[in-house]
């Protein structure tokens, strides 16, 4: 499923807030089909590193290659690499004023310009994939944080990117929820999406990760196959970590 | 939940006090002052002594034309402030050093200068470089002053929109311009449009100074009426009751707007 060609490569990424190193010489190549976990303590920089990758965050020096472009370069078009790379967040961030319909046909309207019967044939799609096609016309604020968390899975898959983003999607969920949202990210990552995913859950990272990365203090400490960081974390500060979160 | 929104209640202006349901108070502090203007100005106009209603019909026939061009001037006036008011809120809101700079130079001046002398000083001003008609000037003039004022309503308005918002249209390729027009402003205009309607009221009492530029609006025909006839009590009451009449209506449209707004919020 994984083929060697690096879709992202990051070298040598650094990144400042005032004088706080959030990104200390990152270097991380993710593959074509591969998926990361990226684990770490809070404030370690995980999801400083995930931004940069679709530059929500510009890092202050290294190299950044999405899909071939070099996206630190001023004449790269951004909203052209971002169309290749769907983001997730934490808080869902779905369009309040927008059904769940079109919340999903907005972007692949207005930017790719899909004509409006076929973006909303693929959106409801996209619903059934996710398992809330008979939410369509409802509207974020009648979802429950599991519903919302899917439909913003959907929204970003509705732009078919080549990449996907999530930083951590399921830690502002209820408990009970949070199987619904990794049920839907196992099966992606089953249909061969590069994934990289800023998440605790490890019973996820176990299952599909093809690589962990573990990042303290803005630097990237240790990376590994699951099994790897289950059974021989070698880093101090990581074996701690894992103690921790298991 | 994360998508809840943060209510803000924006107020700047010296609109008329709006009415509203919940204020049981001002609510029937309106309709007695609706009703009372009402009856004041039906008393005048017919009033059982003819000759005095005669007088009343007059002046108000005198002063139509002054009705319209208030609303002629409070309409351009308006409109092209929320022109202003938009780009100068993005201005506030900028990152871009000058940009930012200069939106907010311009409020800040703007607001300390009382707007009879901003109208006076903007007139000559214009007057200096271009020949502009004089209703024309005062609209210019208005809705400088007027722009700045829309600027802090469109900035609060957008910065009321979580920042995720805009994350997450930026995320899946929409441009800054692209995510103002699709995302931010559908959301933003629902905390925008009272305090606009409010600065509509506001504008429209305000129009009266440009009187003093020679534009024949309402307050100028009763001058001109009362210096010919000399009626200028007469004058003066059925100028200030329509005044009234006028601001209270908007003031009651401004607060079913209001209304509407809130029930769209529950859904
Ligand atoms: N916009 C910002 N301005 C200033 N400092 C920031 C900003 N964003 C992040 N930081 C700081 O950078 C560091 C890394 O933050 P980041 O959000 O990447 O951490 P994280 O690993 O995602 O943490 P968490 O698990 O809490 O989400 C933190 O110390 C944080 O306080
Ligand atoms: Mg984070």
């Amino acid at each position: 499923m994984i083929n060697d060609k690096p879709i992202i490569r990051i070298a040598n990424a650094c990144k400042y807030f005032g004088t706080l190193k959030a990104l200390d010489n990152v270097s991380l190549e993710v593959s074509q089909g591969e998926k990361v976990v990226i684990i770490g303590p809070s404030g370690s920089g995980k999801s400083t590193l995930l931004r940069a990758i679709n530059q929500l965050e510009t890092i202050d020096s290294g190299e950044l290659v999405v899909d071939g472009d070099n996206i630190c370069d001023p004449d790269v078009n951004i909203n052209a690499v971002r169309m290749e790379l769907g983001m997730v967040f934490q808080s869902f961030n779905l369009f309040p004023h927008k059904s769940v319909l079109d919340n999903l046909t907005l972007a692949p309207r207005k930017l790719r310009k899909t004509p409006k019967a076929e973006a909303e044939a693929y959106a409801m799609k996209l619903l059934a994939k996710v398992g809330i096609e008979d939410k369509a016309g409802q509207y974020p604020a009648q979802l429950s944080g599991g519903q919302q968390q899917r439909v913003a899975i959907a929204r970003a898959l509705a732009m078919n990117p080549k990449i996907m983003l999530f930083d951590e999607p399921t830690s502002a969920l209820d408990p009970e929820m949070i199987g619904e949202v990794l049920d839907v990210m196992v099966k992606l990552a089953k249909e061969g999406m590069t994934m990289v995913v800023v998440t605790h859950e490890m019973g996820f990272a176990k299952e599909v990760a093809d690589r962990v990365v573990f990042m303290d203090h803005g630097q990237i400490l240790e990376v590994g196959t699951p099994q790897h960081f289950f059974e021989n974390p070698e880093h101090p500060r990581l074996q701690k970590f894992m103690d921790q979160i298991l | 939940m994360a998508d809840q929104k943060k209510q803000v209640k924006i107020d700047v202006g010296d609109g008329a006090a709006i009415p509203s349901k919940s204020d049981k108070g001002l609510f029937s502090a309106w309709l007695i002052s609706f009703f009372l203007a009402i009856a004041v100005l039906l008393g005048l106009l017919f009033y059982p002594n003819a000759e005095t209603a005669g007088k009343y019909r007059d002046i108000l026939v005198f002063l139509k034309d002054g009705i319209y061009v208030t609303f002629q001037v409070t309409f351009s006036s308006i409109l092209l402030a929320i022109v202003i008011g938009f780009f100068t809120g993005l201005g506030r809101l900028s990152k871009i050093w000058i940009v930012n700079i200069l939106a907010s130079t311009y409020v800040e001046i703007v607001r300390g200068i009382p707007l009879l002398v901003q109208l006076f000083y903007l007139y000559y001003a214009l007057g200096k470089f271009i020949q502009v008609p004089d209703k024309m000037a005062a609209i210019i003039a208005m809705s400088i002053c007027y722009g700045a004022y829309m600027g802090e309503v469109f900035r609060a308005g957008i910065d009321s929109i979580d920042k995720g918002q805009t994350e997450a249209a930026r995320s899946l390729g929409f441009n800054s311009a692209q995510t103002m027009m699709y995302v931010i402003l559908p959301q933003a205009w629902r905390t925008i449009l009272p305090p606009v309607g409010n600065e509509f009221i506001a504008l429209l009492k305000d129009t009266s100074l440009v009187s003093i530029l020679g534009v024949a609006d309402l307050l100028r025909r009763g001058r001109e009426y009362a210096s010919t006839s000399f009626d200028y009590f007469e004058t003066y009451t059925m100028v200030a009751v329509v005044y009234l009449i006028i601001t209270l209506i908007l003031s009651k449209l401004v607060s079913i707007m209001e209304e509407r707004l809130g029930q769209h919020d529950q859904r």
